[in-house]
């Protein structure tokens, strides 16, 4: 594919009756999650990447090069901005096999750009036994995954995913999702991500940004946009219905030791280092851990006996209160880490937390996201 | 053979009549698709009088309709007379008028069937085609118009179907001439008029009914064929 990363510069406008979406962003990052609530803009932003819809005004360039300027009225049609498209429904084409669906861009793609190569992406996706197939005898992740091999073969610059997973069951969701780390790492091909599920974005992303009614309310690197509260509280399951999560904090981790005495592996986070039970990976790996608020205990003295394995010290650097029973507090360690802790009210004033006081973080559950299960902590 | 239960009379009539079906059909095609996708697919000023004066020939006598023609497209008529003038075309008492007559009145069932065919594709299922690469005519030509076949050929047979039972029309615009204007429908009418013409007449429906078998079976066959080949249905 391309040399170095691809660089997408997105300005645009576009008011409707009820409501503008006005945005600035660029990106050369692998996977970029584009993430909000219902109706905060997100399809029309990428709909206008793809050249589907037209922004009032604005400039979207990829590497320099211009699909749209308001001001000189450059506005490519969708079919020669070679960006690929991958809808919530798959919209396969009914009347061609599965094996004619992913040849059917193929016709228009110029020779010198192609770097799509069908055995390796049927390969990638798994698809070689439903090449026959009429789309009709697929399910619904056959499609899916069809539906992101025929975007591929176009060889596009940028790859637009609309909540590709929306329509899946959990399970499904799971099966696919390794698919789209395969396109990201092997391909090395951008891939813009439209979600509002905090798992899918968590294990997938290394850039997020959050729109909010047509504005971009939060952008920049995963950990630090998704341990922000104020963004938190917009992933609440009030906000999203399915695919909200709770408060939690996201973490970059490496193997430091895959297997010591106890069975168990120690991962470091920064210069602090977690043990979880013993996982099947190398040292050196990176993974990344999501620790929910409400699997973080506090403790103002080191506990002396006590089952949990994991205790950090830190000090309380943010203390909100979200409903009237519980309190979330930002800790933050030695190393200078960020962990959220969700108590009860009453827990915070018997203890006396306030801003600056010393606490220990007591994790009494890591999930690993990157693949593999959730390990609980073994007390 | 043909003309050993056929008089000649009667063998002109039936070619005749199938020449002027086919042409009528053939003719619109393009214009039915056109006004159907139109219909179903666009929001423009005046779309409902046009869907009405579409469907006009439907509601109105066949008489009147072959009236207008006749003002329309008569030597001295508003279009006839250009045609005339611009390329030496007349339509007027030939079969290439019955040919529009007939054309004409099946014109609304040949849009309502494709109309209602396109409003059955997914527009969305075009758009994704347009990422892939496929220009507006690419799109159409691999996308749409494989998907309203079967349509297609719904509305083919019924075009065809009414145009070879056209009478009113034809016979007010370009009346009845041997050869020219005296399909199967007129030549019955004829015979019926003539004393002694019972005979010839009985015959002459018997063959409008197998004509109308075979038309509706060759088009369940067509339609078969596609949506096998599009759904891989049994």
């Amino acid at each position: 594919m391309s040399e170095g990363n691809t660089h997408i510069a997105v300005t645009l406008r576009k008011s409707f009756a009820d409501f503008t979406l006005d945005v600035a962003f660029d990106s050369t990052s692998a996977l970029t999650a584009l993430f909000g609530p219902s109706g905060a803009g997100k399809t029309t932003l990428i709909n206008c990447l793809a050249g589907l819809e037209r922004p009032d005004s604005g400039a979207i360039t990829i590497n320099g090069a211009t699909l749209f300027d308001g001001t000189t009225g450059t506005d490519m049609p969708p079919e020669t901005r070679r960006i690929g498209y991958v809808f919530q429904d798959a919209r396969l084409f009914p009347h061609f096999s599965v094996e004619e669906n992913m040849r059917f861009g193929l016709p228009y793609v110029p020779e010198s750009d192609a770097w799509a190569d069908f055995d390796q992406i049927v390969d990638l996706l798994g698809i070689g036994a439903l090449l026959d197939r009429a789309p009709h005898q697929l399910s619904g992740g056959e499609k899916q995954r069809v539906a992101i091999g025929r975007a591929l073969m176009t060889s596009p610059r940028v790859l637009l995913m609309d909540e590709p997973l929306a329509n899946l069951d959990p399970a499904r969701r799971m099966d696919i999702m390794p698919f789209i780390e395969h396109i990201r790492d092997a391909l090395k091909l951008p891939i813009i991500y439209v979600s509002h599920n905090v798992d899918e974005i968590v294990r997938l992303a290394d850039h997020v940004v959050i729109l909010d009614q047509g504005k971009i309310s939060a952008h920049g690197p995963l950990t630090d946009v998704l341990n922000r509260l104020e963004v938190q509280s917009a992933f609440r399951p009030a906000a999203f219905g399915d695919g909200g999560a709770d408060l939690g904090t996201v973490l970059e981790a490496r193997v430091q030791e895959p297997d010591d005495a106890h069975h168990l592996t120690a991962l470091s986070v920064g210069d602090d280092v977690l043990y979880v039970p013993r996982m099947d990976v190398t040292k050196g790996q990176n993974l990344r851990l999501r620790i929910a608020a409400r699997d973080v205990a506090l403790a103002l003295e080191k506990p002396a006996q006590a089952s949990i394995l994991n205790v950090l010290d830190g000090t309380v650097s943010e203390l909100v209160q979200n409903d009237p029973a519980h309190m979330d507090v930002k800790v933050t360690t030695a190393h200078r880490q960020i962990l959220w802790a969700r108590i009860t009210q009453r827990s915070a004033h018997d203890l006396g937390l306030a801003k600056g006081v010393p606490v220990y973080a007591l994790i009494k559950s890591v999930a690993i996201e990157s693949g593999l299960p959730t390990v609980r902590d073994g007390s | 053979m043909m003309g050993s239960w056929l008089t000649p009379l009667e063998t002109e009539a039936l070619l005749l009549s199938l020449k002027v079906a086919l042409w009528a059909v053939l003719v619109s095609t393009p214009f039915a698709i056109g006004f159907a996708w139109l219909l179903a697919r666009k929001e423009f000023w005046g779309k409902t009088a046009l869907n009405g004066l579409i469907h006009l020939p439907l509601f109105l006598p066949p008489v009147v309709v072959g009236y207008v023609l006749l003002v329309m497209f008569g030597r001295n008529g508003v279009i006839g007379a250009g045609l005339y003038d611009l390329f030496g075309v007349t339509l007027a008492f030939n079969w290439k008028g019955a040919a529009v007559a007939a054309g004409v009145m099946g014109f609304p069932l040949f849009v309502r069937a494709l109309r209602l065919s396109i409003e059955a594709i997914d527009p969305r299922v075009e758009t994704a085609a347009r990422t892939l690469g496929a220009s507006p005519f690419e799109t159409f030509r691999r996308i749409t118009f494989p998907l309203l076949l079967p349509g297609l050929v719904t509305g083919l047979l019924l075009a065809f179907a009414r145009a070879l039972g056209e009478f009113g029309a034809t016979i007010t615009f370009v009346a009845n001439i041997p050869g020219q204007t005296r399909t199967l429908p007129v030549a019955i009418y004829t015979a019926l008029q003539s004393p002694g013409g019972d005979d010839m007449a009985l015959r002459m429906v018997v063959l409008s009914v197998l004509l109308a078998i075979a038309a509706l079976a060759a088009s369940e066959v067509a339609t078969k064929m596609i949506r096998k080949r599009i759904y891989g249905e049994p």
